[in-house]
């Protein structure tokens, strides 16, 4: 049968976040032939309602309000609950982002219903719809379904591929207009720590460094790589616990789970719990001195080594090859 | 102040999981107190001894729980409460919202701390649906609190970036790392923690009925990711091995 289903597009600096699009492909699987309907929170966003038709939405609802400028529950959850009392979906997709996980649940307590948080994988059978996400940080994996309430779930940044875009596709672009009472939340401040842009749970491509990188200067070496292959920087706790970077940055089971196409763990010895934050990534690249690292065992290539010989090299290499 | 936290006992992270017929294998697992939850009782803790008042833990989960809610006891904590939920059928991130909310609703609660996420489950749904429920505002991934004049300035986490939040109370918030260094319970904290209340509920007693907790969400399964083999490591000159990443990375594995 088919479905009505939202999908919330998420915009950061003036642009969709490519985790909207996945969430559209997502919502497609659940609506079979229904419709698809994009809704867009913000201040002077309605420019961008059509890349959600290109990518496959069949109408898009904007909400613009000055109070919808930066992100909080109760001005997000207000404008939601209008346009979920308006389209009366069967289902609704976000990405699992800081504002997807922290706004999902609010709604999801608001209308009574279930919710799947960090979704990987989703199919349809038949008139259920059963999402795979990992449990213990990915040690192990489960398959759940919604019996109450509407088909509402997050999915996680990088594992559903978005649909082509096609700028052919035309639809709909409605505004929608919410009177957002005044908020409890005020943001006073934000305080950008990502310098090069590439967040880690979305990024494509992560190098991480461990308790080997020695000092917080050497991650310049892992920085300088990253920039190379356009990727994010992340660690291990120990070097997190070492004060070698910030814990923003730590993955693992205490910290985050990533999923990258490409993990280069540098001088990380491979714990359990860092393990669980990464060992579903596509291709796992592993350069440590210790040919008995725990790491080698989850690795697809590895290099034994001093990484302070090789970091570089292998920066240079890349640029030879990538430019 | 009127503090309570949310706690949840979890698997070490230490622990390797293990599945038999669609369940999680618990016989001789080691359970801790969910990390991110430490980080909320040592923020209740130190909130308390700045601003005076109590601070009570609560958990939802079987007897067994009492040890960490002891733990939580013996680091400083004033009292505890273990809901049983024995009973309720395939219970998930709603059923827990719907029991803590139940006890909390009567309890004039000024800040409830939880994890920003628990290692096992990983929704990280709890502490923003029992905000919602209880009308409370919340803020989740917190890395600093103050609270002064009936309001708390948060910073919170966002993917790495900080934003700095000002809420008025009451208000739900989810620790994130970073916030503090839980403290280790010390041994007097130990012998006290013995002698601290630790009170036991069921769902009689917060006058619910199986049904209205039942999970709105259910398993169906549950596995093991498969066995990643062992991986090809380089040999040779060093020069020679970095080349032949690089070109494994492009042209064998496709993902540069």
């Amino acid at each position: 049968m088919s479905k009505k289903v939202l999908v919330i597009g998420e915009v950061r600096d003036g642009a969709f976040r490519n985790v909207s699009f996945e969430a559209i492909a997502a919502a497609k699987e659940i609506s079979a032939d229904g419709e698809i309907v994009g809704v867009v929170l913000g201040e002077n966003v309605s420019g961008l309602a059509n890349e959600m038709i290109h990518y496959g939405a069949d109408k898009v609802l904007t909400v613009e309000s000055d109070k919808l400028a930066d992100y909080t529950p109760e001005g997000y959850s207000q404008a939601l609950q209008t346009v979920i009392e308006q389209e009366d979906p069967e289902g609704i997709i976000l990405g699992h982002t800081a504002i997807g996980k922290d706004v999902s649940p609010k709604i999801a307590a608001r209308i009574g219903s279930g919710l799947v948080s960090d979704a990987v994988g989703i199919e349809a059978a038949g008139e259920e719809v059963i999402f795979t996400r990992p449990i213990y940080s990915g040690k192990a994996f489960e398959k759940v379904v919604v019996k109450d309430g509407i088909v509402f779930a997050t999915i996680r940044p990088n594992n559903i591929p978005a649909l082509e875009k096609d700028e052919s596709r035309s639809g709909d672009v409605q505004s929608v207009d919410v009177d957002i009472k005044d908020l409890n939340t005020i943001i006073k401040d934000v305080v950008r720590n990502t310098t090069s842009g590439v967040d880690l749970s979305e990024a494509s491509v992560i190098v991480a460094g461990g308790r080997g990188l020695k000092s917080e200067e050497n991650f310049d070496i892992l920085q300088e790589l990253a920039d190379v292959l356009g990727a994010a920087v992340g660690a291990s706790r120990g070097a997190c616990d070492a004060e070698y970077c910030d814990y923003a940055l730590q993955i693992g089971q205490t910290g985050k789970v990533v999923t990258p196409d490409l993990y280069i763990a540098v001088g990380i010895s491979g714990a359990i719990q860092h393990v669980a934050g990464m060992s579903n990534s596509k291709i796992i690249v592993a350069i440590n001195k210790d040919p008995e690292a725990e790491i080698f065992q989850i690795a697809d290539y590895g290099i034994v080594g001093d990484l302070f010989d090789i970091v570089p090299k292998l920066t240079e290499e890349f640029k030879k090859v990538l430019v | 102040m009127n503090i309570y936290v949310i706690l949840k006992r979890t698997f070490d992270t230490e622990e390797k999981i293990q599945i038999e017929n669609g369940e999680i294998v618990e016989d001789g697992a080691e359970f801790i107190i969910n990390p991110y939850d430490e980080y909320a009782i040592e923020e209740a803790i130190q909130i308390r001894d700045e601003h005076g008042g109590e601070v009570t833990l609560v958990t939802v989960g079987d007897e067994e729980a009492e040890k960490q809610l002891r733990t939580g006891l013996a680091m400083g904590a004033d009292k505890a409460v273990l809901i049983e939920d024995e009973d309720v059928e395939d219970g998930d991130q709603f059923s827990t919202q719907a029991i803590l909310a139940a006890y909390l609703q009567d309890k004039d609660a000024d800040i409830i701390l939880g994890g920003n996420v628990a290692v096992d489950g990983g929704s990280g749904q709890v502490g923003p649906r029992l905000a919602e429920q209880l009308g409370f505002n919340h803020v989740t991934s917190i890395v600093k609190i103050d609270i002064a004049d009936g309001k708390a300035t948060i910073e919170k986490d966002v993917e790495g970036d900080q934003q700095i939040v000002e809420v008025s109370l009451p208000v739900v918030v989810t620790a994130q790392q970073g916030l503090n260094e839980p403290r280790y319970p010390s041994l007097p904290g130990i012998m006290k923690a013995k002698k601290k209340p630790l009170e036991t509920l069921d769902l009689d007693d917060l006058d619910l009925d199986e049904d209205d907790v039942e999970g709105k969400t259910k398993t169906v399964d549950r596995y093991l990711p498969p066995e990643k083999e062992a991986g090809k490591i380089l040999e040779g000159e060093l020069d020679d091995q970095v080349k032949e990443l690089v070109s494994l990375l492009k042209n064998e594995a496709k993902v540069i």
